[in-house]
C-alpha cells in the first residue's frame, strides 16, 4: 500500500497543528461556532446529538494491521471502546471530546493517516473497488490513481469551498463494485483499442434528494490527463454550480440545468488552458505511486485445495461461508475473505476496540498484513492462501466476523439514523437490527439470494437506499418516524434509482413488508433468479398490491422505547453498539 | 492596514460599497484611491477611464473575464467575500491571474479570516483586509499554516512530484 514520504508527513503534521490551534481558539471563544463549523467539517468533526464525532479518512478504503491497531487504540482510549465504518469506506467515532481531536489526529499522522476533508463542502474521500489488485475482473488497478487523485485534491486551495461536497469513485474492472455512477465524479479505468490506459469518466451522480444516475462526459481521457480534466469539472462547478439552495447545490443540479453538451463545453473549454501542461502525470510519478502497489509475494499455488473443499462437504456452515464470505481470486490459490460487520444484534459497521485488534491480526497471519473496509461497510482480507479458509473461518467465527450473509438481506448497508445523527428523521441501526432478528436464518436467507437492502435515516441517504433491491429511507411525519419502502434499485453496471411502493409505514410494519415483497418474490423467480431481475421483469405493481392489499399490523413491540423520548436524551447506560438498543 | 507581501502595512485605497439597490450608473465616485464595484467600473466606464487612481472589486457573481480590456490599467483588483464559505472568489482570482495576467496587487476583501489566507495566497491573492473585528497581526500567522503543497497553483506552477524528487521516507 501507499507509504508516506517526507512530504506527506509533513502536510499531515503540519495540518494536525493547524487543527488543534483551530481548535484552541474555538475553545477560547476566538473563533466563533459558525467560523469553526466549517473548520471542523473539513477535518470531519460533526456535533452530533449527544457528542462530537470524528470521522477519519481511509483512502480508498486500504488499511494496514499499525492502522487498525490505531483504530483499536482510539477506541479505547477516546470513545466508547468502538468504531463505525462508512459506506464511504471511512470509519468514524462517535463519542469524542473536541478537545481531544487534535491529540486524536497526532495519533493517526503516526501511521500515515488523517481526518483531511472527510465531510465539508470540499472534494472528499476518493472510494474505491475493494478488490482492485486482486479482482479476476480486473483491467487496470485504479489504487495507483486513486492516490496521485488523493493528493491532488488535498488542500487544494482552489476547491476548498464548493457549493455542497464532491465526492469521486473510481473501478478499474468489468464490474463496477465502487457505485461510481452514483458520485459527483465517477472513473473507470479502461483501455483503449490500442491498449493505452485511460478513463471513462462520467459526471453528475448522486443520490440525495435527488437521485441521478451519471452521465458520461468523455468516453477517454488518457491517464496522464485525468488530473487536468477533473480539475476542469471542477472549476466549472465552482464557478456556476447553485449556492442559493442547498438542496440545489450539487454538481448533478448544475448538469442537468446546463445539459451534458453545454457542460461538456464549458469542461473543455476550461481544459484547453491546462492540457498537457505541468499538471500532467508524468509515468515517473505514476510508475512511483504504482510501486506501492505492486503484488505481494504469492506463493505457486494449486487453482484449488483439496482440504478445503473436502471440508465444504462435511461442513454445511463452513460451505455457506464459503459460498458467501469468499471471492475469487486473480491468483491461483489465493481467495479474497469478506469479514461480515453484519453479525445480528450488532450495528451494522460497528467494530469493538477488541475486534479491530483481532482484525489487525488476522491481516497480519493471513492476508499479508494489510485490510480494505468495503462500501458496503465490511472489512476484507484480500489475499489470503486457499489451504487457510477452514483456519480463518474458525478465527473469524470466534471474533464474530463469520456470519454467512454476505450479499444477503441481512447484510444491510446502514447509516447512523436517528440515534447519532443530528440530520436524521428516524432511527436506521435498531431497524436494521430488528430485521436482523425477524429474518435470522441462515437457510431462508441463502435461499432468498442476493439483495441489497439500504436503510437511511434521511433523505441525505448515506445509506444509499436508493440502489438498493430494497431501500427503505426514514421520513419525519408530524414529528414521528416514518418509513418509505423503494424497490428496483441497484448499484454496478447495471445501475438504477428504485421506486417508491407507496405511502410509508412504522417501525413496526417494516418487517412485515419486507417478508411480503419477499413472498411476492419466490412466488415469481425463475429458478434462481434474483430478487432485483424479478423486480426487473415483472415490475413494481405485483410488490406493491401485494403489501398494500391487507392491513399491516404494526408490531409496536419491535421499535423498542418510544421515539419521543429519544429526543430528550438517553436517561440510561449506553452499551457499546448503540446507546438506544 | 492591510496585509501585504505577507506583512501588516498601511492602506490608503478605499473600498467603494454602495447600497445594494443603488443604480451602478448614479453611484458617485468620490475622488481619490477609489476601489468600485466592478458593475459601477462597467456602467462609468466612459467618464470613469479619465482616473488613474482606480482600483475595481468583484462580487463572487461577476465574470473577470469581462475585464479583461481593461484589466491592464488596474493596478489593484479585489474580490469581496460576502461570506469566507462562498468559494467561487477563489476560482475568480486563479482567473485573473493564470488567463488573463493581472499582475497588479490582488486583494481579498470581505469576510476575510486567518483560516483562509492560505488557499487564498495560493490561487493569486498577495493582499488581504481581514475583517474589522478581528486582530490582523493574529491573522497574518494563517500564511504560513502549510510549508508543503501537492497541487501546482499560481504560487507554485509545478505540482509537488515535478517540484521534487519524491520518495524520500523518513524525516
Amino acid at each position: 500500500m501507499y507509504r508516506y514520504d517526507q512530504y506527506d508527513h509533513r502536510i499531515v503534521a503540519e495540518r494536525a497543528a493547524q487543527f488543534r490551534d483551530q481548535v484552541s481558539r474555538r475553545l477560547s471563544g476566538e473563533l466563533s461556532e459558525d467560523e469553526f463549523r466549517i473548520l471542523r467539517l473539513q477535518n470531519g468533526v460533526y456535533m452530533q446529538i449527544h457528542a462530537y464525532m470524528l470521522r477519519i479518512a481511509v483512502p480508498y478504503g486500504l488499511l494496514s494491521a499499525a492502522q487498525v491497531r490505531k483504530f483499536a487504540h482510539i477506541a479505547r482510549k477516546y470513545d466508547r471502546d468502538y468504531g463505525h465504518f462508512t459506506t464511504r469506506q471511512n470509519i468514524q467515532f462517535n463519542w469524542v471530546k473536541l478537545q481531544d481531536t487534535p491529540d486524536i489526529l497526532d495519533e493517526l499522522a503516526s501511521v500515515e493517516m488523517h481526518a483531511i476533508q472527510t465531510s465539508g463542502n470540499c472534494i472528499r474521500n476518493i472510494t474505491c473497488d475493494e478488490f482492485a489488485g486482486v479482482a479476476q475482473d480486473e483491467i487496470v488497478d485504479p489504487r495507483p490513481y486513486a492516490e496521485i487523485l488523493r493528493q491532488w485534491s488535498t488542500f487544494h486551495p482552489e476547491f476548498g469551498y464548493l457549493p455542497r461536497k464532491f465526492k469521486f469513485a473510481i473501478t478499474g474492472a468489468a464490474n463496477d463494485r465502487a457505485a461510481i455512477a452514483v458520485h459527483d465524479i465517477g472513473l473507470a479505468v479502461v483501455k483503449n483499442a490500442n491498449g493505452e490506459v485511460g478513463f471513462r469518466v462520467l459526471v453528475g451522480g448522486g443520490l440525495g434528494r435527488t437521485p441521478v444516475i451519471g452521465t458520461e462526459i468523455c468516453d477517454f481521457v488518457p491517464w496522464q490527463d485525468v488530473i487536468t480534466y477533473v480539475e476542469s469539472i471542477v472549476r466549472v462547478y465552482n464557478q456556476y454550480g447553485r449556492r442559493d439552495n442547498l438542496y440545489k447545490a450539487r454538481i448533478k443540479i448544475l448538469v442537468k440545468a446546463l445539459g451534458i453538451e453545454e457542460f461538456r463545453r464549458q469542461v473543455e473549454a476550461d481544459w484547453e488552458f491546462t492540457r498537457g501542461g505541468p499538471c500532467t502525470i508524468t509515468t515517473e510519478e505514476l510508475n512511483r505511486v504504482s510501486a506501492f502497489f505492486d503484488a505481494p509475494a504469492y506463493e505457486t499455488l494449486p487453482v484449488a485445495d483439496a482440504s478445503v473443499v473436502a471440508f465444504q462437504d462435511e461442513n454445511k456452515a463452513f460451505a455457506n461461508w464459503m459460498q458467501r464470505n469468499v471471492k475469487s481470486h486473480k491468483v491461483s490459490g489465493y481467495a479474497s475473505v469478506v469479514l461480515s460487520l453484519k453479525k445480528t444484534g450488532v450495528a451494522p459497521g460497528d467494530v469493538t476496540s477488541a475486534q479491530l485488534d483481532a482484525a489487525a491480526q488476522l491481516a497480519e497471519r493471513f492476508s499479508f498484513g494489510e485490510l480494505r473496509v468495503t462500501h458496503m461497510q465490511n472489512l476484507v482480507l484480500a489475499d489470503v492462501k486457499q489451504s487457510d479458509l477452514a483456519e480463518l473461518w474458525q478465527a473469524a467465527k470466534q471474533l464474530g466476523f463469520a456470519t454467512p450473509n454476505i450479499g444477503l438481506l441481512t447484510d444491510v448497508i446502514c447509516c447512523p439514523g436517528g440515534d447519532f445523527c443530528a440530520l436524521a428523521n428516524a432511527r436506521s441501526i435498531p431497524l436494521a437490527k430488528a430485521i436482523a432478528e425477524c429474518f435470522d436464518d441462515i437457510d431462508f436467507l441463502h435461499d432468498i439470494g442476493e439483495i441489497d437492502l439500504n436503510i437511511s435515516g434521511c433523505v441525505n441517504a448515506c445509506a444509499h437506499h436508493h440502489i438498493g433491491h430494497i431501500g427503505i429511507l426514514g421520513v419525519d411525519k408530524d414529528g414521528h418516524e416514518w418509513y418509505q419502502v423503494s424497490i428496483g434499485g441497484a448499484q454496478g453496471n447495471k445501475g438504477s434509482i428504485g421506486r417508491v411502493i407507496g405511502r410509508s409505514f412504522s417501525f413496526g410494519q417494516v418487517p412485515e413488508v419486507l417478508a411480503r415483497l419477499l413472498q411476492v418474490y419466490v412466488q415469481h423467480r425463475y429458478d434462481d433468479e434474483r430478487f432485483i431481475d424479478t423486480v426487473r421483469r415483472i415490475g413494481c405493481e405485483p410488490f406493491k398490491a401485494y403489501v398494500y392489499e391487507t392491513p399491516v399490523e404494526d408490531d409496536k413491540a419491535l421499535a423498542g422505547v418510544e421515539y419521543e423520548l429519544l429526543k430528550v436524551g438517553v436517561p440510561y447506560d449506553m452499551p457499546y453498539y448503540s446507546p438506544r438498543f | 492596514m492591510i496585509i501585504k507581501n505577507k506583512a501588516v502595512v498601511a492602506d490608503d485605497w478605499t473600498v467603494l460599497r454602495p447600497d445594494y439597490n443603488d443604480n451602478p450608473k448614479q453611484v458617485v465616485v468620490p475622488s481619490g484611491k477609489i476601489i468600485v464595484p466592478f458593475d459601477v467600473w462597467q456602467a462609468q466606464r466612459e467618464s470613469l477611464l479619465a482616473r488613474t487612481d482606480l482600483g475595481v472589486w468583484f462580487k463572487s457573481c461577476d465574470r473577470p473575464e469581462e475585464l479583461q480590456e481593461d484589466i491592464a490599467r488596474f493596478s489593484v483588483i479585489a474580490v469581496d467575500f460576502s461570506k469566507f464559505a462562498d468559494g467561487r472568489g477563489y476560482t475568480i482570482a486563479y482567473m485573473l491571474r493564470e488567463r488573463l495576467g493581472y499582475k497588479g496587487e490582488l486583494r481579498a476583501i470581505g469576510d476575510v479570516l486567518r483560516d483562509q489566507l492560505f488557499y487564498l495566497q495560493r490561487v493569486g491573492f498577495d493582499a488581504f483586509a481581514p475583517r474589522a473585528d478581528k486582530d490582523i497581526n493574529e491573522a497574518v500567522k494563517g500564511l504560513s499554516d502549510f510549508s508543503v503543497t501537492y497541487q501546482a497553483s499560481n504560487d507554485e506552477k509545478l505540482p509537488l512530484f515535478r517540484r521534487v524528487h519524491r520518495g524520500v521516507v523518513n524525516e
